[in-house]
């Protein structure tokens, strides 16, 4: 396929569009799904069939939708009005298909301005929902490998480099590393026997974290599209999708959205009649979380146990096989389009200072509007928890957010006016992670917490370097007779030692940020441990003197 | 370059075999698709046994050990056959907050078994996932592959009672 004849095809799918009169989309996303929204969108057809209007309406399964508290949901456009339905049963398919020609249905109606969808900016999610990700076709029709088709046309590798540098763009897998500086490495690294990799990492495996799966289910082209434009950046032929076996459905749309990109050109050999080529393979992996680390991912493609190395040399200069190889994550992959199409400038003028553009949120725990926001840098962790999220369920009082997953912190309620960026929150002492944000309220132990997420850690350690596999099994212990009640303060001077030699000597990031939890706990709810202690009671009335000042509950 | 002795064929006349020899040949009876293997075999049979590990070992060309050490370091992959009926309670940090712990006590009360475990009937196998992704649905549990969300106590008795009755079973 041409770039002309990629644009008729556009042109020809919005046209069908514009065709019809009436617009249903079925949000079939995760969430959804399993309050049985496919059976919902199934009825719906039938029922317009049934009424002979087959012909003015399209009905639609597409993405997610971000609300997943209300599933399942069903949005509705009609010659430029849009109304959403939450909460829809079978029962109510007749009254939806009535309510095409009359008057919205009050009872399911979810206002569409309130603070949840209007407060949100989307760039990484604006495809989602609202076109079919199982049609390549769809994702054309808004403007989809436009982007791809600028840079192989009208852009040289160094220039798409250069501007994905400008943009600011920093990696959205956890540690923010500016994305351009990646690529321009890669791109300048040799080639070992002709041969460099793009690997995308969705791995995913922060628990309480589901942005990467909801963009790979709702919009997985904007991801392929990323990863192509990557490849011709940095001088790549081959890639590699590595995605959680945990995930089937995301794996299915992926591997459809492959095939159905091949059959038109728009990936493997001579991409748009041009000499540009790459190919696309997806690989599973089999649930370890360490393998989300750069050089254990590597391990786990070469069909090794997912163990990780010590860095330099980084994948960029030795990965695959040996080869330059650039790994990033899913949400980077899916910034890539827009930046090329709009240009660096839009993308540089959101969000603060040092961290551009927005982040994905996937919004959990006890907070009344679970799912996914996404939102320019730099609002503040308020405006996310209150006015999206709707505060916090049955009267509970906001206690912390935990960010990051294991390698992250709880953030106190101290610093609800902090703006969310990469530096703010890891001065609160946690990460922005790759956006989870799970909301605990007053009734959260925050031992508990700490405890939980160090059995993860433990039981999730490689076993490579001794400090982790052994010190995450200690730090378990020491936390869990504390938990019970057993433990005294030389127990908790101990644990703290531990933090800081695991911290300092593992060999990968899990190890080195296993401590976190316990630290930000630590700094923030000391007295929950010291209450637990047998012989706390001295320090915490000592501690208690200067309560009031840091704004320690 | 070492000669190799022709690849031994699979370990039986099961059909479900000929899925695993295409996954590997697909992948060009590399090393490298160790996993992608493994995978095959678990989603045919439903776990690994020796006799696969051999027989994938041996086709690979691969030590007996790596495939061992491979197949015991991924969570994902049992080498113990599931019960007739599974269910997942998803421990990741959004269930766990919001009583997911309390669900694998009600397990453990009624049925006497912990994650990992399976009924001695052979009935039922109970696992712990680390997070499904369905956080906004917490806690979720998926019973024979169908996810559920927000499930409590009572739910969940009621669920594991329907999956286990005998009309269920039959359908
Ligand atoms: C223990 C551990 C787990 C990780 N898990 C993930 C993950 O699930 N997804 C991810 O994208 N990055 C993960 N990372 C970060 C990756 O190593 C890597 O930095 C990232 O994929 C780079 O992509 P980016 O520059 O686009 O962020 C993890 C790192 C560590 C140390
Ligand atoms: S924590 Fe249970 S689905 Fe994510």
């Amino acid at each position: 396929m041409t770039p002309e004849e990629l644009g008729k095809l556009a042109a020809k799918e919005q046209k069908a569009r514009s065709a019809c009169k009436h617009r249903v989309n079925v949000c079939c996303a995760a969430g959804c799904a399993s309050m049985n929204s496919d059976k919902i969108k199934d009825d719906l057809q039938s029922a317009i069939k049934e009424k002979g209007i087959a012909d003015q309406v399209q009905v639609r399964s597409v993405g997610c939708m971000g609300l997943c508290a209300a599933g399942p949901l069903v949005s509705i456009e009609s010659e430029g009005k849009s109304v959403m339905y939450k909460g829809v049963t079978d029962g109510d398919v007749s009254e939806v298909v009535e309510s095409l020609e009359g008057k919205p249905i009050e009872r399911l109606n979810l206002p569409t301005d309130m603070p949840f969808f209007a407060r949100q900016e989307k760039i990484v999610l604006e495809n989602c929902g609202v076109i079919d990700p199982e049609r390549i076709e769809d994702y054309i029709a808004v403007g989809g490998y436009a982007a791809l088709i600028k840079a192989l046309t009208e852009m040289t590798p160094a220039g798409v480099v250069g501007e994905i540098t400008r943009s600011g763009l920093r990696g959205r897998g956890g540690a923010g590393y500016p994305t351009g500086l990646k690529w321009g490495t890669v791109a300048k690294s040799p080639a070992r026997e002709g041969r460099k990799y793009i690997v995308c990492n969705a791995d995913e495996g922060d628990p309480g974290a589901f942005m990467d799966r909801s963009v790979l289910e709702s919009d997985p082209h904007r991801v392929l599209e990323g990863m192509a434009i990557a490849a011709y950046a940095v001088g790549a032929t081959h890639g590699f999708l590595y995605v959680r076996a945990e995930y089937p459905l995301a794996i299915k749309r992926l591997k459809r959205a492959i095939s159905q990109a091949q059959k038109i050109g728009v990936l493997g050999a001579n991409i748009l009649s041009t000499t540009f080529s790459f190919n696309l393979e997806i690989r599973l992996g089999a649930g370890a979380f360490v393998c989300g680390e750069e050089t254990a991912l590597i391990a786990s493609i070469e069909g090794n146990r997912g163990q990780p190395r010590p860095r330099p040399p980084y994948p960029a200069e030795f990965g695959l096989w040996g080869c330059p190889t650039l790994i990033n994550n899913v949400e980077t992959f899916a910034n890539i389009a827009p930046i090329v199409d709009r240009g660096f400038r839009w993308f540089a003028s959101i969000g603060t200072d040092k961290s551009k553009g927005t982040k994905v949120f996937a919004l959990a725990g006890k907070i009344e509007n679970t799912g996914l926001v996404e939102v320019p840098m730099g609002i503040k962790l308020r405006d996310i928890i209150e006015d999206i999220g709707g505060g916090i369920p049955d009267g509970g009082k906001f206690k912390a957010v935990q960010t990051g997953g294991p390698s992250g912190g709880c953030i106190p309620k101290q610093y609800m006016d902090m703006p969310i960026d990469y530096e703010s929150v890891k001065e609160a002492g946690s990460i922005m992670g790759s956006g989870g944000m799970i909301v605990m309220d007053e009734s959260s132990s925050m031992v508990d917490v700490a405890k939980y997420f160090m059995e993860f850690c433990k039981s999730e350690s490689c076993g490579k370097c001794v400090p982790c596999r052994v010190g995450t099994a200690q730090m378990y212990d020491l936390l869990e007779k504390i938990h019970k009640g057993e433990g005294a303060s030389d127990d908790l001077a101990m644990l703290e030692s531990l933090c800081e030699l695991v911290s300092q000597t593992s060999l990968c990031g899990l190890g080195q940020t296993a401590p976190n939890p316990v630290l930000s706990t630590l700094r923030y709810f000391r007295h929950e441990y010291l209450e637990l202690l047998r012989d706390g009671q001295k320090e915490l009335a000592a501690a208690g003197a200067d309560k009031g000042k840091d704004g320690a509950v | 370059m070492l000669m190799h002795a022709p690849a031994p064929g699979p370990p039986s006349a099961d059909k479900r075999w000929r899925i695993v020899e295409a996954a590997m040949r697909r992948n060009g009876n590399a090393g490298h698709a160790l996993i992608e293997t493994l995978h095959s075999v678990q989603q045919s049979f439903g776990y690994i046994d020796d006799d696969a590990m051999r027989y994938v070992a041996a086709s690979l060309r691969l030590p007996l050990s790596k495939v061992y050490g491979v197949a015991t370091f991924y969570h994902f992959f049992t080498l113990k056959p599931a019960g007739k009926h599974t269910c997942v309670v998803c421990m990741g940090t959004a269930c766990y907050i919001k009583g997911a712990p309390q669900l694998l006590d009600e397990i453990r009360g009624k049925y006497a078994i912990k994650p990992g475990q399976t009924t001695e009937d052979g009935q039922l196998s109970v696992l712990q996932a680390r997070c499904l992704g369905a956080c906004g649905l917490a806690p979720a549990v998926v019973f024979d592959g169908q996810v559920a969300g927000r499930v409590n106590q009572e739910q969940m008795k009621t669920r594991l009672t329907e999956l286990l009755s005998p009309k269920a079973a039959k359908a």
